[in-house]
């Protein structure tokens, strides 16, 4: 111990300074101009390998064990030894004072790494003698400074900072939703191995709902969050637009610095919606006039939902001079608020140069029930529809056009089927398709929608009419018509491949109102079962009304006790974890139990299905506690 | 990182106390055995020239490993091993292997005259070597806040290393768990908690290493934080601590008022009311970590917590400015 003199413990031992390797860009002029690498420092040379102990005893023990000990003379580190050493705690490098080159510690550096790169037998290093002893004296005097560069590192220069994150000023998130949403993003799917999930709930899918209760809340997101929020926005496109909305402001400063986040910055131009007031418009009409192709289509449908008349203005200031292709996206914009007022510049685009833009901009005023374009399509539609009233019941007759003029060519009816459709059966969809539906009571003897669907088609035209109808119902958003076409839930036909298809009846079930929706979809179920429900339960809010959810598990509960295994049901079991409303939760613990297996159950499915239900519930139960947790602080 | 040599076995064996000191005397024996054979090796590997390594490949590392695990010396096994994957570690990787032979062949050399050390480097050559010590410093009870907490692995065992700060005694301390390959070490102590408990240290010279003792309450979440510094005294507390262990690779700091700031393909953390910064060190803390710290300072000044040394600064946890709680890195 005695060997350590106390009165130098304060000083720091900085024999040399070196900046560390990465500190000093390649290809960069060392940061600190007045320490390079690798350069001696002048306060430093003096004090080594002349400590105070250095004595007889260092003459038969390796040089080695001398540095250890700090004692000896071959030693060029001795750390105590540095007592002439200036301590410069707090001190930056700038003002760390004059300084030697040439024959210093850092020149001997270089010289002992190119005797250890060839080889001492090949290269005798600095101070070393020839033979076989010169590796152990290379190996001391590298040790030596070794340690002696590390205890000269110094900080570096700071490089230029990034302006500060712009405020967020939403209400910070409850503690216990901030743990949670720490939870959600960091859940892997598949980490319980095996393709079967198990019993726990599948966090990244309740995701979306969380994020839907946290914006509509407006909570901000907490910074350290953002990475994994951005990570999940990139990899999921669906989640992007509520996950980006929750990730605010400071978001998109740090995507500026990840170029795997570039995508945040394209979704949101100018850095999130431009705040309303003066200058919005001139600002809005500069990223018009500049921006990428991408900025613009978002621009656009973020001005039309706000302002449907500046948002039209805005494209047709530029209309003439777009590309086809982006004509046609702008085009599409216009859905959104689409109004009588729109028909003017929708006429116009009739006649543009590219079939695609015009094929939407029919599409978009046959949606306009009093445009012009509906009142052609609906006086063609009807001359080849009519009523044969000599029969028993009275039955519609149709009759497809023979020709497609250029008349229907110009309001947007495709002249060439695709592959396999004959050519009128094909003109006749597309005008009963962009014909108002109010053209048909007026056409046949003032009937009912209702009616009208019930009348029987003669030919075999039915499913070529009632179809069109339904495209009809969607586009012109028609309850009483989609109502009529939907029939009854409980029909017999309406399970089966009927004159309505599963994905027409989804899009029907669209224009309905989410009350009414959900009571069809539950009567649909109790009636046919799930194996067609999964694309109609997707058109029901969430969470499902009661009656709607009662009826799937009431059906869950008749799969099971049919012996089926739970996975044929899976897509269901997934949407009904998500979807069901959680205080169902208590009603569901009758089915956690492993039921006793009928003669004719396939083998096990008994705890499959426990299982799975045991899943379901802990879910409702872990969204009634992520709901609960977002209701604080608020 | 700190580097380990390992779990450590009780000190104290069974029996007589003059059988266990001939125990020990033989067990000296064999590590000097290897040791010295070590010596030999490196001395080779030396006089033939680095610029081979590259092509020998990891093998004959491997051989010599297993000869210092045979030897009972688990420090000297585990330096070894690192030597190997060195050569593959990327640009500049000769400098780095030569710096890690010397700091291997001065260890070779502490123990082999360990005798002629001061007392306490002694202990920390013994320690470094592999040979298991106990904590037998006085209990030093505080109230002790979790700074950090993070696992690393490799095919036999995962360890855990928790830095603990007193607040009365301004010390950071550390704690080494250890679980077999796979399984998660039993002691967790989540960051942002804070507990009463004795602590004592291993007779290390740095004295950072403790063995938990009495714990006088369970841990409680706290606001507490830990007092910082500026990278420049940062920096001086990792040369100081070399000092008393030239073999230290880092030691924990606490910078206060720092920003990370991107520098070319790396980050630096500036001090926020200076124009000096520290390079964030590449491997530690991974990418995911980096960017948390990133968000969390949104260019404002923040409190990191993390690991000092020749590779440049590893963040392990960060405090955000005003009010809020740690943040893990790791």
């Amino acid at each position: 111990m005695t060997r350590t003199p106390a009165p130098t413990d304060t000083s720091a031992p900085t024999p040399t300074t070196v900046p560390w390797p990465s500190v000093v860009p390649t290809g960069s002029p060392p940061t600190d101009a007045t320490a390079p690498p690798a350069q001696p420092r002048a306060d430093t040379g003096t004090g080594a390998g002349t400590g105070p102990e250095s004595d007889a005893d260092t003459a038969d023990s390796p040089p080695g064990a001398d540095a250890v000990a700090g004692a000896g003379t071959g030693a060029q580190w001795a750390p105590p030894a540095e007592a002439g050493a200036q301590p410069v705690p707090g001190r930056p490098p700038a003002a760390s004072g004059a300084r030697t080159s040439g024959s210093g510690p850092g020149g001997v550096w270089e010289e002992l790494v190119t005797s250890a790169l060839l080889g001492t037998d090949r290269r005798t290093p600095p101070g070393g003698e020839r033979g076989p002893g010169a590796a152990a004296v290379l190996l001391d005097a590298v040790a030596a400074e070794t340690v002696r560069r590390r205890a000269g590192l110094r900080p570096a220069r700071a490089a230029g900072r990034p302006d500060p994150a712009p405020e967020d000023p939403r209400p910070p998130l409850p503690e216990a939703a901030a743990r949670r949403l720490t939870m959600l993003l960091t859940d892997r799917p598949g980490t319980a191995g095996g393709g079967r999930r198990g019993s726990a709930p599948d966090l990244m899918e309740l995701l979306p709902q969380w994020l839907a209760t946290a914006n509509a809340r407006g909570f901000a997101a907490p910074p350290q969050t953002l990475p994994a929020l951005l990570d999940a926005a990139r990899g999921r496109t669906d989640l992007r637009p509520a996950a980006l909305k929750f990730a605010g402001p400071r978001a998109l400063w740090l995507a500026r610095l990840n170029p795997d986040w570039r995508f945040a910055l394209r979704a949101t131009p100018g850095g999130g919606a431009a705040p309303p007031g003066s200058g919005a418009m001139e600002r809005a009409r500069r990223l018009w006039a500049e921006g990428l192709f991408a900025e613009r289509v978002a621009l656009l449908a973020a001005l039309r939902a706000r302002d449907a008349v500046g948002a039209r203005e805005l494209l047709a200031s530029t209309w003439a001079t777009e590309r086809a292709e982006d004509r046609l996206m702008f085009l599409d914009s216009l859905r959104t608020g689409l109004e009588a007022a729109d028909e003017p510049f929708l006429e116009q685009a009739l006649a543009d140069r590219s079939r695609n833009v015009r094929a939407t901009a029919a599409e978009l005023l046959s949606a306009l029930p009093r445009s012009a374009l509906a009142a052609r399509m609906a006086a063609r539609a009807a001359t080849c529809v009519s009523l044969d009233r000599t029969r028993t019941p009275p039955a519609i007759v149709v009759e497809a056009p023979h020709e497609c003029d250029a008349g229907m060519e110009r309001d947007g009816v495709v002249t060439k089927p695709p592959a396999g459709r004959g050519e009128r059966s094909w003109w006749f969809g597309q005008l009963v398709e962009a014909a108002p539906l109010a053209t048909w009571p007026a056409r046949l003897a003032g009937r009912t929608a209702e009616e009208i669907v019930a009348l029987p088609v003669s030919d075999g035209w039915q499913g070529e009419l009632h179809a069109a109808w339904c495209r009809a119902a969607v586009r012109q958003r028609d309850g009483v018509w989609a109502r009529a076409l939907l029939g009854a839930p409980t029909a017999p036909d309406a399970g089966g491949p009927g004159a309505v298809s599963l994905a027409e009846r989804a899009k029907l079930l669209g224009t309905l109102g989410a009350a009414e929706r959900a009571e069809w979809v539950a009567g649909f179920i109790a009636t046919h079962g799930l194996s067609e429900a999964f694309q109609l339960l997707g058109m029901c809010g969430v969470p499902w009304a009661t009656p709607l959810g009662r009826a799937v598990v009431d059906a869950l509960n008749i799969a099971r006790d049919a012996g089926s295994y739970p996975w044929s049901f899976s897509g269901v079991m997934g949407l009904a974890e998500r979807c069901l409303d959680p205080s169902e939760a208590g009603r569901l613990d009758g089915l956690l139990a492993i039921p006793d297996e009928p003669e004719d159950a396939s083998p096990g499915a008994g705890g499959y299905w426990a299982e799975a239900f045991q899943r379901l519930v802990t879910t409702l139960r872990l969204r009634a506690a992520m709901a609960e947790e977002l209701r604080a602080g608020s | 990182m700190e580097r380990t040599a390992g779990p450590s076995a009780p000190a104290t064996a069974p029996g007589d106390p003059e059988a266990a000191r001939r125990r020990a005397e033989r067990r000296a024996e064999r590590i000097t055995a290897g040791a010295t054979e070590l010596e030999q090796r490196l001395a080779d590997l030396l006089r033939a020239g680095l610029a081979g390594a590259e092509q020998t490949g990891g093998g004959p590392w491997e051989e010599t490993a297993a000869r210092m695990v045979d030897a009972q010396a688990p420090g000297l096994a585990s330096r070894v091993r690192e030597l190997a994957a060195i050569p593959s570690s990327g640009p500049g990787w000769p400098v780095r292997l030569l710096e890690e032979c010397a700091l291997l062949h001065l260890l070779d050399r502490g123990w082999l005259h360990r005798e002629r050390l001061p007392d306490s480097l002694a202990a920390t050559v013994r320690s470094r070597v592999g040979l298991s010590t106990s904590a037998d410093g006085p209990p030093v009870r505080d109230h002790w806040l979790v700074l950090a907490q993070y696992d690393t692995a490799d095919a036999r065992l995962t360890t855990r290393r928790v830095w603990l700060y007193g607040a009365e005694t301004d010390r950071t301390v550390l704690l080494l768990s250890y679980g077999a390959a796979g399984r998660p070490p039993e002691l967790a102590l989540p960051v942002g908690l804070a507990l009463e408990a004795e602590v004592s240290a291993y007779p290390d010279a740095g004295r950072r290493r403790v063995a938990l003792g009495r714990r006088f309450a369970p841990p409680e979440p706290t606001r507490a934080r830990p007092r910082g510094v500026t990278t420049s005294r940062a920096t001086v507390r990792y040369g100081e601590a070399l000092r008393d262990d030239p073999w230290l690779d880092s030691v924990p700091v606490v910078l206060d008022r720092v920003v990370p700031v991107p520098d070319g393909d790396g980050w630096q953390l500036a001090d926020a009311d200076g124009d000096t910064a520290l390079p964030l060190a590449r491997t530690t803390g991974g990418q995911p970590g980096l960017w948390r710290l990133v968000a969390l300072s949104g260019g404002a000044p923040v409190t990191v917590f993390g690991e000092c040394g020749h590779r440049g600064f590893a963040p392990l946890t960060a405090w955000p400015a005003g009010r809020g709680t740690a943040v893990p890195l790791c």
